[in-house]
């Protein structure tokens, strides 16, 4: 059988003097959709650091595709959470995706050609060419994060890491660009890891959530992750759970939940 | 007496090439400048070129080859204590006050005639000698070489870090490597338009290209184009208009850009907008 395409056996991470996590481990399967969730500060986009090797562990091991993580891994696609842009920066959405090719290539552009059309594809399989050559500063935050998808795929990743992704998004483009990630899953089979705050936006997708709160964790599909007992045992406080329709809110009665998976509510009152 | 009585002159021809190597060299850091958001970078290493080329003068009687070496440790510096974004400006704004300090007070050592050190503030471009002209020559080709080299890495770390580090490119390296690159050319167009206008020629040539188009090779032509163009231009006129010096002229035109760009900016860029917000985009945005 071959290696998954990430693999942690008792992962653990240190910042300063405390333990982020501890004893990870996690097998993340090829086309499997794998959402991490937990407060802020709980070591969700550190675990995207460490696979990318920017982070290194403090014991255990990590492999991505069968190797430990190395910087300029070209077999993972990288999508970050939108940013403020510039409204004058020289850059247009075509640039941005380009980044995704050539953007870590010193002196001359080869193949400029080539180059030119799989950007053209990349921005045509993402919905993008009609803003392809504005500048990235008058683009919305939906139209940004599609073409950080097409960059992520045009290095044609094995692993696709999504940070926050949809954060600051309206519900239309939230839909738009999960749905673009998944095509990708479903298509090449390409795993992913989608560090977020909110599950419910991805909740038909995912097939398991890693849940990290304060140095715990805990792993499995989103009905076993998100009970009132399960998450209760992790924040250490009285959590409920509450399913409405198809989305999942969690309520404490106490003030100091942090992050939550869903809608939040405190005291009973939805937010 | 105009400008063709002039160009007879080695003085002029040397004053003419200096200025274009000078300005083809600000022309290409200008945008990168403006995309680090490193303005102020530039306006304390150029200061400082005249702190260096009075040491300079006092220790080998050699004011460029003092402002340069001074050039090197001011970015070392910027680069040790001013690598967050945040802490760059108040970082550079020290280092700034305190060497010109010490300038003023080397200064007071140097004996020989003062214009000399204060020529650097305002620039002296007609006392150019051919071995200048063929180190100034040399510092545009490396310049050029180097920028070109680091062009894409250097522009994705300036726009998108994060993605960047992640892809291998070493955002921290580039980062020092830009700011030595901007330091020699800075101190190389001290030389010519002086310290104290050296904006003039590194930041607004690329500051009024950017009005003009998003495409950021489009920008670079551009930005090389009006420097050389407001240089040479600013030289040729201060022939023609001898009571005037140089440096005003080319600071005169480098602005006059700016202006028109400011001005015709608008209009390029709302039909751009126009272009690209079809319904398309109004879909995508309202949902």
């Amino acid at each position: 059988m071959t290696a998954a395409p990430v693999e942690l056996r008792g992962a653990a991470v240190r910042l300063g003097s405390r333990d982020l996590w501890t004893g990870l481990d996690l097998d993340i399967a090829v086309g499997e959709f794998l959402a991490v969730l937990g407060p802020n500060g709980a070591g969700k986009t550190t675990l995207l650091k460490v696979l990318l090797g920017l982070v290194p562990l403090a014991a255990g091991t990590v492999r991505v595709n069968g190797a430990p993580p190395r910087l300029g891994n070209h077999e993972l696609g990288y999508v970050p959470q939108q940013q403020a842009f510039d409204r004058s920066l020289p850059v247009r959405g075509r640039d941005l995706v380009r980044f995704g090719i050539d953007g870590h290539r010193w002196g001359l552009p080869c193949h400029a050609r080539a180059v030119r059309e799989r950007v053209e594809e990349a921005l045509a399989a993402v919905g993008a060419s009609a803003y392809a050559d504005a500048p990235v500063g008058l683009l919305s935050g939906g139209e940004q994060q599609r073409l950080r998808i097409a960059q992520a795929l045009l290095g044609d990743p094995r692993v696709l890491l999504c940070d926050e992704p949809l954060l600051a998004l309206d519900l239309a483009s939230q839909q738009a660009v999960t749905h673009l990630i998944d095509e990708r899953r479903r298509q090449a089979g390409t795993p992913v890891v989608f560090v977020t705050h909110e599950v419910n936006p991805v909740l038909p997708y995912v097939d398991r959530i890693l849940y990290l709160v304060r140095g715990k964790w805990a792993i499995g599909a989103p009905a076993e992750i998100l009970t009132s007992e399960r998450l209760s045992d992790l924040y250490g406080i009285d959590v409920d759970v509450i399913k409405v329709r198809d989305r999942y809110l969690v309520v404490s009665a106490e003030d100091e939940l942090p992050t939550e998976p869903g809608a939040h509510a405190h005291h009973g009152h939805a937010h | 007496m105009g400008i063709g009585f002039y160009l007879q002159f080695s003085f002029a021809q040397h004053a003419l090439e200096a200025a274009f190597l000078v300005a083809v060299s600000c022309g290409l850091i200008g945008p990168f400048v403006i995309t680090r958001t490193m303005s102020f970078a530039v306006h304390g290493t150029s200061e400082l070129a005249f702190t260096g080329a009075v040491a300079g003068l006092l220790v080998a009687d050699n004011p460029l080859a003092g402002a340069l070496v001074g050039a090197l440790i001011v970015a070392t510096l910027i680069g040790l204590f001013g690598q967050r974004a945040a802490e760059r400006d108040s970082t550079i704004g020290v280092i700034l006050a305190a060497g010109l300090g010490l300038g003023v007070f080397l200064l007071g050592y140097y004996h020989g005639y003062a214009s000399e050190a204060l020529n650097i503030l305002f620039g002296n471009i007609f006392g150019i000698s051919s071995g200048q002209i063929l180190l100034l020559g040399v510092i545009a080709v490396v310049v050029a070489i180097v920028l070109t080299a680091i062009r894409r890495p250097l522009l994705f770390a300036s726009i998108d870090p994060d993605v960047a580090r992640a892809r291998g490119v070493p955002t921290g390296l580039l980062g020092i490597v830009f700011l030595f690159v901007l330091a020699i050319t800075v101190t190389e167009a001290a030389q010519i338009v002086g310290t104290l206008l050296v904006l003039s020629l590194a930041i607004t040539p690329a500051a009024a290209a950017q009005r003009l188009s998003s495409n950021p090779f489009v920008v670079t032509v551009l930005s090389v184009v009006m420097a050389v163009l407001a240089a040479d231009g600013g030289l040729l006129l201060s022939f023609q208009f001898p009571t005037v010096k140089p440096s005003v002229l080319i600071v005169a035109i480098s602005f006059a850009f700016y202006v028109i760009a400011r001005l015709i900016g608008p209009a390029i860029a709302s039909r751009r907008r126009d272009r690209f917000a079809g319904p398309d985009l109004a879909e995508l945005r309202h949902g």
